[in-house]
């Protein structure tokens, strides 16, 4: 089965986020950026199903600028036989990723495509089920395990209030949560080897995908700044402030 | 406006967070749809009806959509969409799992996790782990969007008598099943609904050592909660995590227990009434939203936090 895993380039995870002065949006200048940790989680279970024989080929495949080559390359030094990029102006927004990687699965028919559940930027939590519905697949959305047993994709869920386990006819789109397995750090051989790897490029005209934006920024503004209150010495005068000043308990 | 309000139930009732996802719907105004879908959910569809200012509920009752799957799910929502301007849900793990779907087949964007109705197409949602609000337009002919709960104060869940219609479409996707669910049969309000939420970090240092919340949270009658740190260190399942890959809560008490208060957990408490932090860093950033901060070593002061209340 070959195996489909759809990435996004963002801001690493330790950067602190600033917004711009002129309320425009966030300022990504010269901000070192990385591969989505949710899609790091996607790559790294693809790359185990290969290792474990389940998987015959994982394919990386991201949307956006030239830039996202850098992300494809990470991918493929964790262990992805081959890259495609899909460029566009800047990043689309999720229907027109979710239409672009579409057209792309036609093209390859993978057995399984894998997403992390949602960007640390945009965070919407959308595109893997947008593509789900898009191709007509099946979703096992927020995984914490993928089983994969013939043409059935087992998929354990973590939803609210517990765990729920969903068979899914394959191919089948799995979106991953963070306790689905522990990403792997890229060696420096395979980085070097990962330079050799195919990363091809393809464009939406070619997928025959028209990229349109129906959501319009108009302000990017800090959140609201909690004021910090006060330190207390003792449990005893904690639970006092607690009982008499803020009346919670 | 004619707004489609897909309600968040377990077939016998209502999920509360539907009373905030309907304060939304009333900011936006104009004509409210109620959506039940489910198997056996003709007890839930009862409850959509008495909720005020609702003009009319959906019930759609059939094996294919019982667990509430989202192949099937979706598409009787989209149909059920025609006519209406928005089409609203919970920002919980259903709406999350089932909204974009809706989206997607009605051929549109989603506005996701919304924080405020600034007009009918304009809406304030947190991004980059809410350290960044936006302030989003669509221009979509349908507005799909889901809800932070936590952001709206919950509508009466009584006053209305609208009637209830029965949809007699089945769609079934044939391409998923429920298998089972482990459903962790709490002793302890829902997190999300608790009054007060006691929550552990990475400096809780295992998984073991949660029990000593287990007693404040007792005596609290509280949720108990963790940080994404407790998490990733396998101390304690994901669905206690709070923060924004996790729950967003905001209870009347909010006790932080050896979390450092990273932003992403921040993001998902701090529109909590009152905020107790116990750390023995006294620099965590955390004491900077906390209303009492205790600089202490928790394994001695949770015991005696226990004892004195």
């Amino acid at each position: 089965m070959k195996v489909f895993v759809a990435i996004k380039r963002v801001i690493d995870y330790n950067v602190k986020v600033r917004v711009k002065a002129d309320n425009s949006d966030v300022d990504l200048t010269n901000v070192k950026m990385a591969v989505n940790p949710f899609c790091e989680i996607a790559i790294e279970e693809a790359v185990r199903l290969k290792e474990s024989g389940q998987a015959t080929e994982v394919v990386a495949v991201a949307v956006g600028p030239s830039q996202c080559q850098e992300q494809l390359r990470t991918a493929l030094a964790l262990g992805a036989d081959r890259a495609i990029l899909v460029e566009t102006d800047g990043f689309p927004q999720p229907l027109s990723v979710a239409k672009l990687l579409k057209g792309v699965y036609d093209q390859e028919q993978p057995g399984l495509v894998i997403f992390g559940k949602q960007s640390i930027d945009a965070d919407n939590n959308q595109t893997g089920q947008m593509f789900a519905a898009l191709a007509g697949l099946g979703q096992g959305t927020f995984a914490s395990k993928v089983e994969i047993a013939g043409d059935t994709v087992n998929v354990t869920r973590e939803v609210d209030g517990g765990l729920q386990t969903v068979a899914l006819k394959a191919p089948a789109v799995v979106t991953t949560d963070l306790r689905l397995n522990e990403p792997r750090y890229a060696s420096l051989p395979n980085i070097m080897k990962a330079k050799k790897k195919p990363l091809d490029t393809l464009t939406p005209e070619a997928l025959g995908v028209e990229v349109k934006a129906t959501i319009e920024t108009l302000r990017v503004e800090p959140p609201a700044e909690r004021q910090g209150g006060i330190k207390v010495d003792s449990v005893e005068a904690l639970v006092d402030k607690l009982k008499n000043e803020a009346k919670v308990i | 406006m004619s707004i489609l309000l897909v309600a968040e139930h377990n077939d016998a009732a209502l999920n509360p967070v539907t009373l905030n996802v309907l304060a939304a719907a009333q900011a936006i105004g104009g004509d409210i749809t109620v959506l039940v879908a489910g198997e056996g959910c003709g007890a839930a569809a009862e409850a959509a009806a008495a909720l005020p200012g609702v003009s009319k509920v959906l019930c759609a009752d059939a094996a294919v959509y019982g667990k509430q799957l989202a192949e099937n799910v979706a598409p009787l929502i989209a149909e059920a969409a025609a006519g209406h301007s928005h089409v609203l849900s919970a920002h919980s793990t259903n709406g999350k799992n089932t909204m974009p779907r809706v989206a997607a087949l009605l051929d549109v964007n989603m506005v996701s996790d919304i924080i405020s109705v600034e007009s009918e197409d304009t809406f304030k949602r947190p991004f980059y782990a809410g350290n960044a609000i936006a302030t989003v337009k669509s221009s979509d002919a349908v507005k799909v969007v889901t809800v932070r709960h936590t952001a709206f104060d919950p509508a009466p869940a009584t006053g209305g008598s609208a009637a209830v219609e029965a949809l007699g479409s089945a769609h079934d996707a044939g391409v998923s099943s429920f298998v089972n669910e482990e459903i962790v049969k709490l002793d302890r309000p829902e997190l999300t609904a608790a009054r007060v939420v006691v929550s552990g970090g990475r400096g809780m240092g295992s998984g073991e050592n949660f029990k000593i919340l287990e007693g404040v949270a007792d005596k609290l009658n509280a949720a108990m909660g963790a940080s994404r740190a407790a998490v990733d260190a396998g101390f304690v399942p994901n669905d206690m995590q709070v923060g924004q890959t996790g729950k967003i809560v905001a209870p009347e008490l909010y006790i932080a227990v050896g979390i450092s208060g990273a932003i992403q957990h921040l993001a998902g408490m701090k529109d909590s009434k009152v905020i107790v932090a116990i750390n023995k860093d006294e620099d965590a950033p955390i004491f900077q939203v906390a209303d009492y901060g205790l600089v202490a070593d928790l394994f001695q002061a949770v015991p005696e936090l226990e004892s004195q209340i």
